[in-house]
Parts: structure tokens; C-alpha cells; sequence
């Protein structure tokens, strides 16, 4: 089955040259247009009823005039854009970093020609030499093919940042990606597995559109597991007041499996230190859509976090594992919604470590809590409780490349299960492969896509599993959880998915819990004493 | 289509300087006006693109890291690769530009029997690394023509370059290195399907004129000598702004001062302005504290928001049956 999409990777260029080679929308690579009532949600311009693969996108008449007044405010805003525009050298470094063109060899999926695609346009209307000489200097005209050349491919990139940590200048796709797609919404063309999301979040506070009370239950439901397998029944709060701490997470876990067992672990871990924490079902989503459509979008959706910690009164925000949540808590919450100074600088209640690194934005990631914890000995732990899983740690691209957190996650990992190995280096930490669906890729309808982007991901954990039987994946990333399972399925069948806080679920011991038997899915555990290898 | 196109310039260059001097008798033109004009079209190009860049802000703090963050007391950071200081992000771009430290990390993706390999890909970095060594020690070289007394490093530089001795001749290693990565960089730009099919007559272009301008400095120093007592007279004029065209140079040097102006002043409108633009990039100079201390952008404007009380205006009665605590009853 895999070979199905192996045979047809061929990194042999085309004869024709890029520049005269329209895209062609075929099934399984494109995702669905946003629908009218998605862009209407949060009134974005030009809502209508259009699909990418027909011929006429039904733009406003002055789309090509909307397009470049954009581009020239952009170059005036983000410093990078411009430099962007005017570095690369074309030295081919990125070419062969990129998720999507390993698996799918389509030359445009190398970085340094996603990003020609915005700069042919920016040499031709913001440059003399582009104006003068035109294609002899990689210029073109903006006409309605390259538009859909813009779509195809800048929803072809998951903003996962690894060609920039290759190239020599530190030019990074994810950034044109992020302001192409601000262009491209700008005449109302998203994808609608973006817009849709943005809608419900915008409404309901996450992005399934989950309303207060079903928040509410799926969390209970959660409660009532829990009991089942722990006989300990934990008791969270919802937009409680004179809560010490808020906590969010990504409204995945909250909802689908397997993300729901790291929603249980965050549960066991509170429950046990006695952390005073509220859950928020107005601030119920830790993603943010936004960023995968514009910078005001990303703006609009994160000012929930901080709205919510003020009118609860909590000292600080704790954050679950989300990917590109970090992305906007790390690096755009404090600047766009900030400065948070009705909050204080976080400091661990149970263990008295000051979050000094996170005292201005005042949050924290679950992850580097957790290992505080752990390195207090707050946590009894029974890492024998895993010992059925062999496992791998996957890095989120997002805590890797837009933060740094490597080792909290692994030192976790570490003290709650006895069987660890890494993925080869070239496949971890910074250098990190996304899941292929990132950035609002994760839709059904390009499938084939996402397998090929997930493509050497996947190859990775077949080499743990292949050396070290591997039967684990973790995640910090609720996205992950969600995509991983089909892309194991696919070309490592027989590797689950779990996230980092499902694994300490399983090992944590609480008091006054009963004799486990299962974990937290339920499975049998199976206790191994005698051999660990970390 | 870009190569041809990009050879033929520059030997039409090399043309147009040798009709100028050796039928025309155009010394002046070639060997003053072109180069004040050439180096005024370079200065004003970088001036006027570091404001370009400089009016852009930065409004967000986004380094791209590449090793642990500074969080917890008792995990070592990687300072360098996520630098939690502006001394150590300082010390990151220098890496970057002195060592080409983001490349050194290259690897070549190969996909054989279903699986993927990542091999060892150091050529790019080693052939750029000896290109931009190697003509920064010749620029600096050529600073004894511009100098009266010559400065001990240029003189120590020049000893150290030129050890080497071929029939009584000074050889230096410098030009037979930036030749050899010249020629390297020009042939994987060819060879490379992906790099090839990326590649723009910009591309070619300065590859050609580079290679030009060092095989003619190359033929002046060991072929076709020219009198060097002059060219220095020629030099020291243009510095001193009192320019003078002493008689008997050869044409041979007005073709190599000839395309150095070419090359200075196509450089900033062209992709070499990346030597600038290396220290500027934001994902490489700013440190990873954007959760420590806030960095502020200057266009940052106020949004709509979904707010609180519209949400539970919406939702009230559902949050009150689910004991969901309201602000209003």
C-alpha cells in the first residue's frame, strides 16, 4: 500500500521550466474553499460559495489591486518579509528539508521555490530591476494562475520552520507562509478546515464549537474514566474566580482520542500535587486557527487567554501540550495582547520554583511544571506501568524550532517509562520532521498529501521500530494525536500515539488509588522488571 | 537560458572595457569615472537598502531556536543555537557569518529501497566557506594598492598568503582557492537537477563576473604584467580624490577595474546584498526571552474580540443548567 505513493516520488525535475508550469488541483492535495458562513462568522471579505478546483474563484474585480496594496503594507510592517524578499541566493540547502517535497517531489515544495512564488511577484511591482528586466530576473506579472499557484502551495507548507534552521540566512517559510496566506484572505481564500475552525473559536471559545455544558460533560466523561481505572475521582473546576491558576489546553485533547488521555494525565497530575487551577469554557481552546490565517486573526482569538485570567483572578496561566498553541503563547501572545500585568510571575505552588523565563508573558508550558515536579520528587512514580509501551518521543515542530523545549519532555518521558529510544538526529530536536499536517493541513480531503508530508516522520519511527520494536509515539502536540494514528497506520502499523502527560497518567502513582490493572486506555499492563533501557 | 545569457554579459563587458582603453583611449573613463561612479551606486545601494529594511519593523520576536531554551535552572541551555541574551544572539549571527554555522548542518536526503538516509552534504558549506575567505584576504590584499605606508596586516597577510614560491614567483593560495570554489559553485549550480532547475540568470551572472575578475588579476600578476608602480598611482589618486591616469597601464588591468565596477555597482540591487542582509535576519539576531520580556511592536492595533459577556450572553442558560458559574443571573 505504502509503495502506492513510494513509486510515485520521482526527484527529477520537470523539463519545463517552473515559471511556465500552471498548478493543477488534484484530488487528495487541496483542501475544501471556506465556506460563506465560516469568513461571515468573523467578517472576513469576499464570503461566497467556490472550490479551488473550478475555474472561476469568484474574486472581488479588483482582487490584483487588493493583493499588491497588501503586499506593499506587509513589506512596510514585518522587516522579515522584506529581507526575505531580497536574500535568498538560491543555494538549494533547503530544497531537500522539506516534509512535502521528500514526499512528494514536487519541485515547488522546496522552500526556496514556495517562496519565489511571492518573490517573482515582489520583483516584478516592488523592484526597478524586476520592473526593467522581468523574467530575466525571476519577475512575473500576479495573474490568476499564480494566485492559484499561491493557494496550492502555501497550503502545502505547515509552517513547521525546519528548512529555516538550514538555511545560511535564516530565511523561514513559515513566515511568507503566514503572510501569503494573510494575502490570500484578504479575497476570501482560505481553506474552509481553517476557517471553519476560526469560526467556532471565535463563538464558542474552541475550535470544535464546543458549547459551555458539552465542555463540560466531555471533561466529566473524562472524570468518570478515570475513576474506573484509578478509583480516584478528580475534581476540576470550570470558570471558577480566586483560582490560583488557569489552565488551557488545545480543545483536542478535551474531545478526541487519543488526546483525551493526556487531558486524564494533566487531570491526575493537579489532582495529586493539589494544584488550586480552573478550567475556562470561554478560554477552551489553547490552539489558535488565527495564526494559520492572519496576524489580527491570531490576535483576535489569543486575547480570550488573557481576557479570562483577568475576570478569573487567577496569579497565572498553565498551558498544555499544544504545538502552534506555543507558537502564539511563546512568541506573539505578550506582544500582541500583552502586557499581562494583572497577573504575577508564575511560581510553582508545590515546589516553590520561581518560572523566571516566563515572567513576563506569566505562562507556563505543562511540560516544564511537570518536570519541576518530578525533579522535586512531587510525583510518586511507577514507571513499570509502561513498560508495555517501547517509546519513541516525536518533537512538536512548533516547542522545537519557536522555543527550545527539548528536554523537559524527554527528562519526563525519562522518569515514567523504562523503554525510551530517540529517532536517528537528523530527525529529532531541532532538526525535528512535522506530522505533515500542520498548520491547518489536517483535513481529510488531501489525504494523500499529509501521507506524503508525514512520509519521513513515519520512515523515522519505522527505524526505532524496526531496531528496538517501538510500539509508542509520543507527542507534545494535540494535533499530533490526532493525525499521527493514520499516517502510523499507513507505513508503521503498529505504533500507537500517546501524548507526554498520558505516559505519566500511567506511572503516577496517587494516593489512595487502587490496585491498576489497565492503563489509561484500558489496555493490560505488563511489567517488565528486570530489563530497561532508556 | 541563464547561463549563456549570463556568460555573454560578462564577456561583452570584457569586450566593451578593452575597445574603451586599447582602441578608444578611454583610460579616464575606465579608470576614474566608472569607478567613483560604480562605488557611489554601491555605497548609495547599501545605505539606501539598510533603510529600506531598517523602516520595516520588527514586530515580532520570532528566532528560530535550534537547541534547548533557557527555562528550567538544572536543564543546560544551548546558548549559541538559542541564545537567551542579545550578547548571545551577537555571538550567533557572528557564527553565522564568519563560520557559516546554519549551513555546516546540511545533509542530503536520499530515498533508496522505500527508506530515507541523510548523508553527509559538507561541499556547499566548504565551497562557500572558501569562496567568501578567500576573496574577503584578496580584497584585503589589494588594500596595499590604497594604503602609503602600507598597513603591517596587509603586508603580514600578503606574506602569509603568498608563502608559497613557483619560478621565483609569489603564488597565492587565495586566488587558486577562489578559483577551485568559484568553479565548484558554478558546476553544482549545473550538475544539480533541484539547483539547476532554482538557479536564475542572477545566479550565473556574479559566478562569471567573480571568475573573471580573478582570472585577470590572476594573468596580471603572472602573465601579462603591467607596471605595477603605476596602477598604485592610479589607486592612490582615487583615494586621495586627486585622480591622475599615469600613461602605460595595460589593458588588461582596465578590463579587471573595469568589471570590479561592474560587480560593485550591480551588488545591491542583486541577491549579493545577502552579505547585509545575513546580520539583519531576524530569526538569527534576536534572543528566545520573548516569554522573560516583552518585545513590543510598534504597529500593534486594537481588534475585535469575542468578549465575555457576549459569550455568556449566548450561553447563560446552558452554563446555568450545567452549574457553570455566570456573572449574570
Amino acid at each position: 500500500m505504502a509503495d502506492e505513493i513510494l513509486s510515485t516520488i520521482d526527484y527529477k525535475p520537470p523539463r519545463r521550466r517552473w515559471l511556465d508550469t500552471p498548478v493543477e488541483f488534484r484530488r487528495g492535495t487541496w483542501c475544501y474553499g471556506a465556506k460563506a458562513k465560516s469568513l461571515e462568522a468573523v467578517g472576513l471579505p469576499n464570503p461566497r460559495e467556490w472550490s479551488p478546483d473550478q475555474e472561476d474563484w469568484k474574486l472581488p474585480p479588483n482582487w490584483r489591486e487588493i493583493l499588491l496594496e497588501g503586499l506593499r503594507e506587509r513589506l512596510e510592517r514585518f522587516r522579515s518579509l522584506r529581507l526575505f524578499m531580497d536574500t535568498c541566493v538560491r543555494c538549494g540547502a533547503c530544497a531537500d528539508k522539506c516534509h512535502y517535497y521528500i514526499g512528494s517531489g514536487d519541485p515547488k515544495n522546496m522552500p526556496v521555490l514556495r517562496a519565489e512564488l511571492l518573490r517573482a511577484v515582489y520583483r516584478k511591482n516592488f523592484t526597478l530591476a524586476g520592473r526593467i528586466m522581468g523574467e530575466f530576473v525571476g519577475a512575473r506579472e500576479l495573474t490568476q494562475d499564480v494566485l492559484k499557484e499561491w493557494f496550492y502551495y502555501f497550503f502545502q507548507c505547515s509552517e513547521c520552520r525546519r528548512c529555516s534552521v538550514f538555511c545560511p540566512f535564516g530565511i523561514d517559510t513559515a513566515e511568507l507562509t503566514m503572510i501569503a496566506r494573510e494575502l490570500l484572505n484578504l479575497v476570501g481564500c482560505n481553506i474552509d478546515w481553517i476557517a471553519g475552525p476560526v469560526a467556532n473559536c471565535y463563538r464558542t471559545g474552541n475550535h470544535l464549537g464546543l458549547e459551555p455544558h458539552a465542555f463540560k460533560d466531555m471533561v466529566d466523561f473524562c472524570v468518570d474514566e478515570l475513576e474506573e481505572v484509578t478509583g480516584v475521582r478528580v475534581e476540576p473546576t470550570f470558570n471558577r474566580k480566586g483560582a490560583e491558576v488557569l489552565f488551557i489546553a488545545p480543545s483536542g485533547d478535551v474531545f478526541a482520542d487519543p488526546g483525551m488521555y493526556t487531558f486524564m494525565g494533566y487531570l491526575l497530575v493537579f489532582h495529586e500535587v493539589g494544584l488550586d487551577y480552573t478550567l475556562s469554557t470561554y478560554a477552551s481552546e489553547g490552539g489558535n486557527f488565527g495564526l494559520f490565517t492572519s496576524h489580527e486573526m491570531m490576535k483576535r482569538l489569543n486575547a480570550k487567554m488573557y481576557a479570562e485570567a483577568e475576570r478569573l483572578g487567577v496569579k497565572w496561566i498553565l498551558g498544555g501540550e499544544c504545538g502552534h498553541m506555543w507558537r502564539v503563547v511563546h512568541q506573539y501572545m505578550d506582544t500582541m495582547n500583552g502586557p499581562a500585568d494583572f497577573l504575577e510571575e508564575p511560581v510553582s505552588p508545590v515546589t516553590g520554583t520561581k518560572f523566571d523565563h516566563a515572567k513576563s508573558t506569566k505562562m507556563v508550558h505543562i511540560a516544564e511544571f511537570t518536570a519541576d515536579l518530578i525533579r522535586h520528587g512531587k510525583l510518586k512514580l511507577d514507571p513499570g506501568r509502561n513498560d508495555h509501551l517501547r517509546v519513541t518521543f516525536h518533537d512538536s515542530c512548533n516547542p522545537a524550532r519557536a522555543m527550545g523545549l527539548l528536554e523537559e519532555p524527554r527528562y519526563i518521558i525519562r522518569s515514567v517509562c523504562r523503554h525510551f529510544h530517540e529517532m536517528p538526529e537528523n530527525t529529532i530536536r531541532e532538526q525535528t520532521f512535522c506530522c505533515g499536517s500542520g498548520a491547518g493541513l489536517n483535513a481529510d480531503e488531501n489525504m494523500e498529501i499529509r501521507l506524503r508530508g508525514g512520509f519521513p516522520r513515519a520512515n523515522a519511527v519505522r527505524y526505532v521500530r524496526e531496531k528496538y520494536g517501538v510500539n509508542a509515539l509520543a507527542c507534545l502536540c494535540a494535533i499530533d494525536r490526532a493525525v499521527l494514528p493514520p499516517l502510523m497506520e499507513y507505513w508503521v502499523p503498529g505504533v500507537d500515539v500517546y501524548g507526554v502527560h498520558e505516559l505519566v497518567g500511567n506511572a503516577l502513582v496517587l494516593k489512595g488509588e487502587k490496585e491498576r490493572t489497565t492503563d489509561l486506555r484500558g489496555e493490560p499492563l505488563d511489567r517488565t522488571d528486570d530489563d530497561e533501557d532508556l | 537560458m541563464g547561463i549563456r545569457v549570463s556568460l555573454f554579459a560578462v564577456l561583452a563587458l570584457i569586450l566593451v572595457a578593452y575597445v574603451g582603453v586599447a582602441l578608444l583611449g578611454l583610460e579616464l573613463l575606465f579608470g576614474v569615472i566608472m569607478p567613483y561612479a560604480a562605488m557611489a551606486a554601491f555605497l548609495a545601494g547599501l545605505v539606501y537598502h539598510v533603510i529600506k529594511w531598517a523602516r520595516s519593523p520588527v514586530p515580532f520576536r520570532i528566532p528560530t531556536t535550534c537547541g534547548q531554551q533557557r527555562a528550567l535552572p538544572w536543564i543546560k541551555a544551548s546558548e549559541v543555537d538559542n541564545p537567551s541574551t542579545a550578547v548571545s544572539a551577537a555571538a550567533r549571527v557572528a557564527l553565522e557569518a564568519l563560520l557559516f554555522r546554519s549551513l555546516l548542518r546540511n545533509t542530503k536526503a536520499e530515498l533508496a529501497d522505500g527508506s530515507l538516509a541523510y548523508r553527509w552534504e559538507k561541499w556547499l558549506w566548504l565551497g562557500g566557506l572558501l569562496f567568501h575567505w578567500s576573496l574577503l584576504v584578496i580584497v584585503l590584499r589589494h588594500l596595499r594598492f590604497f594604503t602609503e605606508p602600507v598597513p603591517g596586516f596587509v603586508n603580514l597577510l600578503r606574506d602569509l598568503d603568498g608563502f608559497l614560491h613557483v619560478n621565483l614567483q609569489v603564488l597565492y593560495i587565495t586566488d587558486i582557492v577562489i578559483l577551485l570554489a568559484v568553479t565548484y559553485l558554478f558546476l553544482r549550480r549545473v550538475v544539480i537537477p533541484q539547483v539547476r532547475y532554482i538557479s536564475l540568470p542572477g545566479d550565473y551572472f556574479p559566478l562569471f563576473l567573480i571568475l573573471s575578475i580573478a582570472l585577470s588579476g590572476i594573468l596580471m600578476a603572472h602573465f601579462i604584467r603591467v607596471d605595477v608602480v603605476a596602477v598604485k598611482e592610479l589607486a592612490m589618486g582615487l583615494v586621495t580624490f586627486s585622480p591622475t591616469v599615469p600613461e602605460g597601464i595595460g589593458a588588461i588591468f582596465y578590463i579587471h577595474l573595469f568589471l570590479v565596477s561592474v560587480l560593485l555597482a550591480y551588488f545591491p540591487s542583486s541577491k549579493l546584498i545577502h552579505m547585509v542582509g545575513i546580520f539583519l535576519s531576524p530569526t538569527r539576531n534576536l534572543p528566545n526571552d520573548s516569554r522573560r520580556r516583552r518585545h513590543v511592536n510598534p504597529w500593534n492595533y486594537p481588534v475585535d474580540v469575542h468578549t465575555y459577556e457576549e459569550y455568556e450572553d449566548e450561553f447563560r442558560e446552558k452554563m446555568k443548567k450545567a452549574d457553570i458559574p455566570v456573572e449574570r443571573y
